[in-house]
């Protein structure tokens, strides 16, 4: 398995850069991942990734289109927030692991 | 006399069946099990519906001579779960009982779910081949297609054998080419993932697969609707994909008789321990197979593999002792890639698809991620050992956990 420095902590990853322990996140971690990923984080963006995390460690499924559920955004600014694949993205900077993987 | 209840007689279903009532005393464990259908169905044979190379007989046996003496089945639908009075509730009103409960239902297809998708053009355009009423409906369109746009479309993840929809790509350009009518057909493989496969190495395979036989492929696209009129499939950032025949992986939910239990997530799954394959929620109530929320695939030779963990894991439960044995995501799928050929992908939660030879160490006879012959017929031979060998819950040559042996990691 593989590790990563951000914001000078070293955390554990796969080899997709997903993390493999969800605890050893914070915000200023999550603002460095977006960095890579061309994004400047806002505060609605945290809160988007602070939902996920909550869904996650419930053990609830996470998919585009339950999205609608947060309260927090719609699908369509789902995708302006985090471009292209936003579940990907966002579950990436979220520091949880990719959702319904098909592995 | 205690009880233990299966629900689903499918391969996970059915294996346990087999393994609990060899392990356990007949005189001190009932062991009962139920389905709503009297056939089993080798799902792995749909994918060679379409193309005429299987038909609906070789891919049905009836359910009944694989589960054991000893074993009662009930041909029901079960209509809920009810964990906290430890009981389950049939279709024609009848309450079983448990001590144990073993939820084994699989995932079912749900086209209804996505906004046109069963509409005017479903099973004339547009198929699954998820269920054999689809696949045979596909193979009955393509014996006088005269080609066009052929996309293959995963509406979202979770979906069950992953790997399906690309052999049925590679399958695809394959049978048309041998038609003659392979120019007349555009094949799109339109995926939510963001290449081929979900893992990095496999993905670089596969995708490159698809390019060397001219399969275009779409990323990150999330099915949002099917527009009939226009023959459209659209994301949900818009993007549109022209088909005139649209191959389907619909959306995959749990089975909806568990909806209302509190044992499962939003898409109807149960939310299970990844290692132990015990519910988080009651602790006499375990799942194998599909039907679990488990982050690995959702494949047969996954409900094989946990089988074997969880049989040691009910014993111990069953006795009072911590649980022994621990499931790593092992799953080992073969993918036909067409020609005869076919390559074999072995891996678990920690570990991607690597090449190198699978079973044995620089033998094989199998090589991995990697096209061979020999890799389609240990495909073909696969159906026999099914029906023969696994559903009867005997020991196969492979290890339940996954072994680095053979596989190169650099
Ligand atoms: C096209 C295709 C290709 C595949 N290829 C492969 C492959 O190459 N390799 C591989 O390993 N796997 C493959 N699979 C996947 C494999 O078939 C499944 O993962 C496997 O069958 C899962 O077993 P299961 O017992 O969890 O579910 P199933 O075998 O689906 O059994 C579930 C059972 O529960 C019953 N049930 C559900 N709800 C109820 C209810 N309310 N009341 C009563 N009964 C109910 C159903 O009738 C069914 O019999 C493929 C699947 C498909 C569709």
């Amino acid at each position: 398995m593989a590790q990563k420095v951000y914001a000078g902590v070293t955390v554990d990853v796969n080899e997709e850069g997903y993390f493999t322990n969800p605890s050893q996140w914070t915000r200023e971690i999550a603002a460095e991942i977006a960095k890579e990923e061309g994004i400047d984080l806002t505060e609605q963006h945290y809160q988007v990734i602070e939902w996920l995390r909550k869904r996650y460690e419930s053990g609830e499924a996470l998919s585009i289109r339950s999205i609608n559920k947060s309260g927090i955004v719609d699908v369509k600014t789902f995708y302006q927030l985090f471009p292209g694949a936003p579940l990907k993205k966002a579950t990436k900077i979220a520091g949880i692991p990719k959702p319904a993987s098909c592995v | 006399m205690k009880k233990i209840l299966i629900l689903g007689a499918g391969t996970a279903g059915t294996i346990m069946a087999n393994k609990l009532r060899k392990e356990l005393p007949r005189e001190e464990w009932k062991i009962t099990i139920v389905d709503q259908e009297k056939v089993h169905y080798y799902q792995p044979g749909f994918l060679f519906i379409p193309f005429g190379y299987y038909k609906k007989a070789d891919v049905t046996k009836p359910k009944q001579s694989f589960i054991p003496p000893g074993v009662d089945i009930y041909f029901r639908k079960i209509e809920q779960v009810i964990p906290g009075e430890n009981k389950v509730r049939l279709d024609n009103g009848e309450v079983l009982l448990y001590d144990i409960l073993i939820i084994a239902t699989g995932t079912r297809v749900s086209p209804e779910e996505t906004p046109g998708l069963k509409g005017e053009l479903w099973h004339k355009n547009i198929f699954d081949f998820y269920t054999i009423e689809g696949a045979q409906a596909l193979a009955n369109f393509f014996k006088t297609w005269e080609g066009g746009d052929l996309v293959i479309d995963i509406a979202d993840d979770p979906i069950k054998c992953p790997v399906a929809p690309l052999e049925f790509a590679f399958y695809a350009d394959a049978f048309f080419t041998e038609r003659g009518m392979r120019n007349k057909v555009n094949i799109f493989y339109v995926t939510p993932q963001s290449g081929a496969f979900t893992k990095p190495r496999s993905s670089k395979l596969l995708g490159n697969m698809l390019e060397d036989k001219n399969i275009k492929m779409v990323n990150d696209f999330v099915l949002s609707e099917v527009d009939n009129k226009r023959k459209v499939i659209t994301d949900y950032s818009g993007r549109e994909v022209h088909f005139d025949c649209l191959v389907s992986i619909p959306l995959h939910i749990g089975d909806p008789g568990l909806n209302d239990s509190g044992l499962v997530d939003e898409f109807g799954f149960v939310r299970a321990d990844k290692y132990t394959l015990q519910s988080v929620d009651f602790e006499n109530i375990f799942v194998i197979g599909d039907a679990s929320n488990l982050p690995t695939s959702k494949a047969g030779s996954v409900a094989h593999f946990q089988s074997e963990i969880l049989l040691e894991n009910l014993i111990c439960y069953i006795e009072g002792r911590p649980f022994t044995a621990k499931y790593d995501g092992h799953s080992n799928c073969y993918i036909e890639t067409g020609y005869g050929k076919a390559a074999l992908i072995d891996f678990n939660y920690d570990t991607e698809p690597l090449p190198g030879f699978f079973p044995f160490p620089g033998i094989g006879p199998f090589s991995l991620l990697k096209e061979s012959r020999i890799n389609h017929y240990g495909k073909l031979i696969f159906r026999w050992m099914y029906w023969h060998i696994l559903l009867k819950g005997k020991e196969m040559p492979i290890d339940t956990n996954m072994t680095m042996a053979g596989k190169k990691t650099d």
